[in-house]
This record gives C-alpha cells, sequence and structure tokens, in this order.
C-alpha cells in the first residue's frame, strides 16, 4: 500500500508572483491588487474566461496563465490601455498577452535562474484544456481587484536555481 | 525628436507614445512590432531617429539581435532596451551589443522619460567633448 501526499506550497514560487502582480498592476494599471489563499488545481481548465499564457524554457520550465473574469478583464485593458475595448477587439488580446508577459517576466527574475519566456498566446473562452507539467502541481495564486478578479496560474518546474 | 518604438505590443507602444508625447508634444514616431519591422523602418527613414526604445521578447527578431545588427553597422543611434528581462546577466547582454540605457518593464511615465532624457543628454555631452570621453 502506498501513501499519497498532498503537495505543499512553496513560498519561494508564490512571493515572486505576489510582487509581480503588485507592482504590474500598482505601476501600469492603476489599480490595487488583493492576494487570496493560494491553492492547487487538478482541473485543467484555465480558472476564467480571458487567458494570456507565458512558456518558460531553460532552467525553468512549464507555463504560468494569467486568466480573468471577463468582465474584470474588459475592465483592467480599460485601464491599462486608457481606452475601452471588447474581448472580440484585436488589440484586447494584445493588452491582455502584455499584462501577462509583464506578470511572467518581472516574477522570473525573482525565481533565479537562467529562464527565457515566450511571447504571450491569449484565448478567450474557456472551452479548451493547458497541457501541463504532469510531475508537478499548478498553484492558482487568487487576486481580486475593485473591478473584479483573475488569477495566476503557475506551473512550473525549477531546474536549476541560481 | 524623432523616435522608433519597437514591441510587439501595440497596446505598449500606445502607453510609451502617450507618455513620451506629455514629455515633448512635438515628437514623432514610428513604430515596428519586431526586429525585422524595426531594421525595415530604420532602412527607409529620410532622417535619422534620435532614439530607438526596443523591447526584447519578439517574435521574428528579438530585441538583442536588433542590437546586435544595429550596432554592426550605426554605432551612433541611441538605443534603450524597454523590457520585463530584469536579470543582471540580461542587462549586462543588452549592454555588450551596445543599449544606451535599459528600462525595466513595468515602469512609471517619469522612469521612462528620465531614462530617456539622461541618456541623451549623456550621449550630447559625450559628442561634444569627445577628447574628455577618450581620456
Amino acid at each position: 500500500m502506498t501513501t499519497m501526499t498532498a503537495p505543499t506550497i512553496n513560498p519561494k514560487l508564490i512571493i515572486p508572483f505576489v510582487n509581480s502582480v503588485r507592482d504590474v498592476f500598482t505601476t501600469m494599471v492603476n489599480v490595487q491588487t488583493t492576494v487570496e489563499r493560494p491553492h492547487f488545481k487538478t482541473m485543467s481548465t484555465p480558472c476564467y474566461d480571458v487567458s494570456g499564457i507565458i512558456g518558460f524554457s531553460g532552467d525553468i520550465v512549464g507555463s504560468v496563465v494569467v486568466s480573468f473574469q471577463r468582465q474584470a478583464a474588459i475592465k483592467l485593458v480599460a485601464a491599462f490601455a486608457g481606452m475601452e475595448m471588447q474581448p472580440d477587439d484585436p488589440d484586447f488580446a494584445d493588452a491582455i498577452g502584455e499584462l501577462a508577459n509583464m506578470i511572467a517576466g518581472r516574477a522570473k527574475k525573482d525565481l533565479g535562474g537562467n529562464a527565457t519566456i515566450t511571447v504571450p498566446s491569449v484565448i478567450i473562452g474557456n472551452a479548451y484544456t493547458i497541457a501541463r507539467l504532469s510531475d508537478v502541481p499548478c498553484l492558482v495564486i487568487p487576486v481580486i481587484t475593485a473591478v473584479g478578479g483573475f488569477a495566476v496560474e503557475v506551473n512550473i518546474k525549477q531546474l536549476k536555481v541560481a | 525628436m524623432k523616435i522608433l518604438l519597437v514591441d510587439d505590443s501595440k497596446t505598449m507602444r500606445s502607453i510609451q507614445k502617450k507618455i513620451l508625447a506629455m514629455m515633448d508634444p512635438g515628437v514623432t514616431f514610428a513604430e515596428a512590432g519586431d526586429g525585422i519591422e524595426a531594421l525595415a523602418a530604420l532602412a527607409a527613414a529620410p532622417e535619422p531617429f534620435d532614439v530607438a526604445l526596443v523591447d526584447w521578447n519578439m517574435p521574428n527578431m528579438d530585441g538583442l539581435t536588433l542590437v546586435t545588427r544595429i550596432r554592426s553597422t550605426n554605432k551612433k543611434l541611441p538605443l534603450i532596451m524597454v523590457t520585463t528581462e530584469a536579470e543582471k546577466t540580461r542587462v549586462v547582454d543588452a549592454i555588450k551589443a551596445g543599449v544606451n540605457n535599459y528600462v525595466i518593464k513595468p515602469f512609471t511615465p517619469d522612469a521612462l522619460t528620465d531614462k530617456l532624457k539622461t541618456t541623451l543628454a549623456r550621449l550630447a555631452a559625450a559628442a561634444a567633448a569627445p577628447q574628455a570621453v577618450a581620456a
């Protein structure tokens, strides 16, 4: 008989993303964020309807998905880009991608090691699954703002830490 | 002032334009979404740009490659990297490739304009007193 141990949340993985979210949204969106208790997820679908996806390679492998509630995404993009846009506008995806890029890129520095990130992909809708690393859990960092919520889904593995 | 903005995000280019236009209402812009478009914009420009702001992570040709390509033929164009790549090794790589300054995303409007002003002032001072710089 084998015993399964529940994964434990590594603060060294959470803190870079918490700091990153705060910096990006305070500096460039002018929106205050509150981080709720992180948890693991087993579903391979994204948390919400509008998602920016960044891949990691090098000393860090895996992906980070920044997944927004639809109405939150619309309002946050308006605050970031300075104009109202709907999700079917190509510039809306561009803005979501840049937010995901800054969140992942800012966190990458604090994670350490020599890693590169991909240019972002953006998906509107949630009827898809994300192929995640199977040997590490997906950590969800929920974030609340005055205009709605989003989540940072962290599924990365550090192969080497500087 | 004539500025070349190189970033694959149109949103980011728009934000930079708003900030820089507030700094200098007479500024004009050309835009490129990757390094290849930037090289084409540089080649097609009737007059030299005063400065180029260059993102790092872009499709087709990244910012570091672009900087290396520019510096192989143009030592004078002021280049500022504007990127999320914040590790010291990345900054060193960019400086070795030939950037004159470095702005890390996310940035405040003041951080962007201060870096731009100090970079251009430093390069202008160096151009005005080449012997002193060489010494």
